[in-house]
């Protein structure tokens, strides 16, 4: 139990990393067994992780569960894990959303069937792989090692343009990964000569070129203003493609329109947050006085996600489409509350990312639940739905709620923290934050008027099936989620408390005016 | 000056000498058996014998042998023994391929061994006349290579073209040789260092022998102006000496270059400098942007490997300790990497399929499952995504620009490791996204079986474990 205890990370790490091994040496005639057992190792994947929150010490500021042990000893790179409060939520989102995933594609993957789920159990692998690393080589591997089967899931059982997608998705990450590794690297031979000057830092990190995130951390507040300037723009540009912010969100529309259901709803719930994940664990706290010079410019970016993702949401004519320009517009709030960099600000931002998590997740799931049944998703060919598919309609509409931040639902928390982060900073991002919360409820509620209410003129959807049992299995999860979040969200909060005043403190002692600058800048 | 033979200095070469013995052996079986295989195998043994003799010679540095001619460093041992896996495994996928195209003569495996034997002369030389010879040996043996499938008017051509301009470039090699000879007045590498000291940096006359030199050099290794060659070559070429070519020929070039420009040449590294930090990254973009529109395979590793070399002259461009790392462990994952990549292109070619186009790839995942994820792997490695090999290679590369702040020669090479994923995409997308056809099929016989194999272990292994080989290559340089 030690043993399990101490290498918690890892275990959920690799599980379905061996799940797929496993998977591989199944005969791809057996199509049942096949999906029996990665559905199988999702959920007992899901059970692994469990433990790791109960047995988290949401009142420890430091590293939890670390095991670091060498890997390559002449680059300096460890086998570094460990969580906080921040990558706490993420892995836990991931777990969760994992064999939802795979649950959701039972009957939409009839077409080698044996390396979708391979690549879905590698693709989980991949990505808990980045949040739990505290070493950068080892980030990056992770980083990158999850972009080949995100791209197989697209290109394989994508849709018409599915080609196309897939490889605008690739290309656009490696450019800003690779980017990102340059910026790594500067850090990396940048280490020693600040730990030179700092024996305190020496002493806990070694004098050498090191990739440990928390030496970096360490360092950070010492590195000279040039280098951070540069390395941020370095990692603004690989994490601003993933989250993604404007302009570089145009992969976005594409990879989730083409790609299959599970494989949109694993972007729009996990791998967007690695690129926001990647701003909160590395940007913030080891380029604090680059951080705090880039505020206007991410702010203006952020503001721009989000009414710019909401006017084009409430234009598209298709269904994925328009969830997928849904969620431009809400990486930009999570943006905005991360930028604002005060306690509420990152607080509201993080929720907001669990938040997105669950109702674009759940958003997409209902998207291929429509489409399965009629093969379209253009909001033209439906209409009056709620007639025949009641249940369906009530978790959908559940969904817009969550989505449009009614209060009793999680997407309120998130909002509403935000943006009192936002307004503590400057007014007017509070009141463009507004707009785009006005406008996410038009074309939510536009869409779903459009689609669920009104008369069921097209015959064909005179006949449609409601849910089965298999989706509301993989929407039960989430609703209940959503409820939690939205009524009681103090055990989150509690998870994130001591990581975001951590990285408050760093970012204030950075600022020019010191800690009051909060409250001078009300107007 | 020191004696210039000594009864000890045969050892140094006798795993040159053991080469050249055993070529010259196949040549005369060649008249004795039918079967060629036979030759092959013998050839094997021979390239395993001259291993097992430089194993032995592992620990012992001579470096002066032949009067300072010759040296047997680390970094000489390191390249000899990256040629002779990389001859092995070039002997290895040729077998059936010759078969097929009816070209099994035991001329072809001599000259393998003739051309590993030049380039081990090339990477032990410490004197402009030996490494000439060592050069010309592999150049000359490779002219003929490329031109082995007599009755194939593109192999004709192709080596006629490779021999008419390789032939011109030894010559303003030789030109630059020469004018470093007559400001040295010694052919040896470290007078010739000692004496360009001696003058002052814009002296015209070792201007010119620089000029000579690195064209001559950049010929040798297709940098961008003078890569125009690669592409015909290699695709005319039988694709076992592509492979053979991309790998060892580079390889030893970029020895030759390193012993060169960072003894010979280093007090003008000023001027090489900008010269390399121009070729370096017009060589990559070209190279990269090139390779885009190919549809025919081999030409597209052939523009493929080009950038490789705009990638590698980055370590010598960095010219630190990791720079110098960089390059013999970029050379050695490629060998690997891109040897495993050249056995399945080789394996494509059947009977009655040419095998060389993309499409002739569709759907091979669907008829040759491991195959595809294999050569998923090393195209993945060649373009340098973790956690292969190609990725650590990359890695050293671009550490090394970094930390010797070319910044923006940096954003260069990652940008066109970006670009270069495109292209090798397409090969993906037409092995697992699209359906076999009656022509999608490979022919795999057990050499190139086992070359795949070892060419996958040694990709994953330097990808997740490096450690090993970096501390081989920090033995090579001296580190």
């Amino acid at each position: 139990m030690d043993f399990f205890n101490n290498n918690i990370l890892s275990i959920i790490t690799f599980w379905p990393l061996v799940g797929m091994l496993v998977l591989l040496l199944i005969p791809k005639g057996s199509t049942t067994l096949i999906k029996w057992w990665a559905n199988l190792v999702a959920l007992s994947g899901f059970f692994v992780s469990l433990p790791l929150w109960f047995s988290f010490n949401f009142d420890d500021p430091q590293m939890q569960k670390v095991v670091n042990v060498p890997w390559i000893q002449s680059l300096g790179a460890n086998y570094h894990v460990g969580v906080d409060g921040i990558s706490l939520l993420l892995v836990m989102l991931t777990t969760l959303i994992g064999p939802l995933a795979v649950l959701s594609s039972w009957d939409a993957i009839q077409v080698r069937v044996k390396e979708y789920y391979a690549f879905m159990l590698l693709l989980q692998a991949g990505m808990l792989g980045v949040f739990i690393s505290l070493d950068f080589f080892m980030f990056y591997v992770f980083w990158e090692v999850m972009l080949v089967p995100m791209y197989f899931l697209i290109g394989v059982w994508g849709g018409p343009r599915k080609l196309y997608a897939a490889i605008k998705f690739f290309l656009y990450t490696l450019v800003g990964s690779v980017l990102m590794l340059l910026g790594i690297l500067a850090l990396y031979f940048q280490y020693p000569s600040i730990a030179a000057m700092h024996p305190e830092i020496s002493a806990q990190f070694g004098a050498l070129p090191t990739f440990d995130v928390l030496a970096l951390h360490a360092v950070g507040p010492y590195l000279p203003f040039n280098l951070q300037f540069w390395v941020f723009l370095a990692f603004f540009v690989g994490f601003a493609i993933k989250v993604p912010m404007f302009p570089f969100h145009t992969w976005l529309p594409d990879a989730h329109v083409e790609a299959p259901t599970a494989g949109s709803v694993i972007l729009a719930a996990v791998l967007l947050k690695m690129g926001t994940y990647g701003f909160l664990r590395f940007s913030i706290p080891i380029l604090p006085a680059a951080t705090v010079y880039f505020v206007p410019m991410m702010i203006t970016l952020a503001i721009i996600a989000i009414i710019y993702g909401a006017l084009v949401a409430m234009m598209q004519p298709d269904m994925k489409k328009l969830v997928a320009y849904s969620s431009v517009s809400h990486m930009g709030f999570v943006m905005l509350g991360m930028f604002a960099l005060n306690p509420q600000g990152l607080n509201g931002s993080i929720i907001q990312q669990i938040n997105h998590g669950i109702s674009t997740g759940a958003l997409f799931l209902i998207v291929g639940i429509i489409y399965e049944r009629r093969h379209t998703r253009e909001i033209a060919q439906l209409g009056g739905l709620s007639n025949v598919m009641p249940a369906y309609a009530v978790v959908f509409l559940i969904m817009t709620m969550s989505s449009i931040g009614l209060p009793l639902l999680n997407g309120f928390i998130g909002e509403f923290t935000i943006m009192a982060g936002a307004l503590q900073k400057n007014l007017w991002w509070a009141v463009a934050g507004g707009a785009g919360i006005v406008l996410g409820a038009a074309y939510m509620l536009w869409l779903y008027q459009r689609t669920m209410f009104g008369k069921l003129d097209n015959p064909a959807n005179q006949h449609l099936k409601d849910m089965n049992w298999r989706e509301w299995a993989t929407l039960i999860p989430l609703i209940i989620m959503a409820f939690w979040i939205g009524l009681y969200p103090a055990p989150f909060f509690r998870a994130l408390d001591k990581p975001v005043n951590k990285l408050v403190s760093i970012v204030q002692a950075a600022s020019p005016a010191g800690a009051p600058q909060a409250a001078r800048e009300i107007r | 000056m020191d004696q210039f033979f000594k009864a000890s200095d045969l050892s140094v070469i006798g795993a040159e000498l053991e080469l050249a013995l055993f070529g010259m052996i196949v040549l005369v079986l060649d008249l004795l058996f039918k079967n060629k295989r036979v030759l092959a195998y013998f050839s094997l043994a021979g390239i395993g014998w001259s291993g097992f003799l430089l194993l032995r010679l592992y620990n012992k540095v001579d470096e002066g042998a032949y009067g300072g001619a010759l040296t047997l460093d680390p970094f000489a041992w390191f390249f000899k023994a990256l040629f002779l896996v990389a001859a092995a495994l070039a002997v290895a996928i040729s077998i059936r391929y010759l078969d097929i195209e009816r070209e099994n003569h035991g001329e072809y495996y001599a000259l393998i061994l003739f051309a590993t034997m030049g380039m081990m002369f090339m990477v032990g030389a410490m004197d402009l006349v030996t490494l000439y010879i060592g050069l010309e040996t592999m150049a000359i043996a490779t002219y003929i290579l490329v031109g082995f499938l007599r009755s194939n008017p593109r192999s004709n051509e192709a080596s006629l073209k490779y021999f008419l301009l390789g032939a011109f470039s030894s010559g303003i090699l030789l030109y630059g040789f020469s004018l470093l000879y007559g400001i040295a007045g010694s052919t040896r590498f470290v007078i010739i260092r000692d004496a360009l000291e001696q003058r002052s940096l814009s002296d015209p006359l070792s201007l010119m022998a620089l000029a000579a030199v690195c064209a001559g050099m950049f010929f040798k290794i297709a940098a961008v102006p003078f890569h125009q060659w690669t592409p015909d070559a290699y695709e005319g070429a039988p694709t076992s000496i592509t492979a053979y070519m991309s790998v060892a020929v580079k390889a030893a070039s970029f020895a030759m270059i390193v012993r060169l420009f960072m003894i010979a040449l280093f007090s003008l590294r000023p001027h090489w400098l900008i010269i390399m930090s121009v070729v370096s990254a017009l060589t990559m973009t070209i190279g990269n942007i090139a390779a885009i529109t190919q549809s025919n395979v081999k030409r597209l590793l052939a523009y493929s490997s080009i950038s490789h070399a705009g990638y590698i002259l980055l370590g010598l461009i960095a010219a630190n300790q990791t720079g110098l790392i960089a390059i013999p462990i970029y050379l050695l994952v490629y060998t690997f990497t891109n040897l495993g990549a050249w056995a399945i292109i080789v394996a494509l070619r059947r009977k009655d399929v040419i095998g060389e186009h993309i499409d002739e790839m569709s759907g091979l995942f669907f008829r040759h499952p491991v195959a595809a994820i294999l050569m998923l792997i090393f195209l993945l490695s060649l373009a340098g995504i973790p956690p292969t090999a190609g990725f650590i290679g990359k890695y050293f590369l671009f550490a090394a620009v970094i930390e010797t702040g070319h910044n923006v020669l940096a954003v260069i090479a990652v940008i066109n490791a970006a670009i270069s994923m495109y292209f090798y995409l397409r090969i993906v997308v037409a092995m697992f996204m699209q359906d076999a056809t009656e022509k999608t099929g490979l022919d795999l016989a057990p050499g190139v079986l086992a070359v795949m194999a070892v060419a996958f272990v040694f990709t994953m292994w330097i990808g997740l474990y490096p450690d090993p080989f970096i501390a081989m290559a920090r033995r090579a340089v001296g580190l």
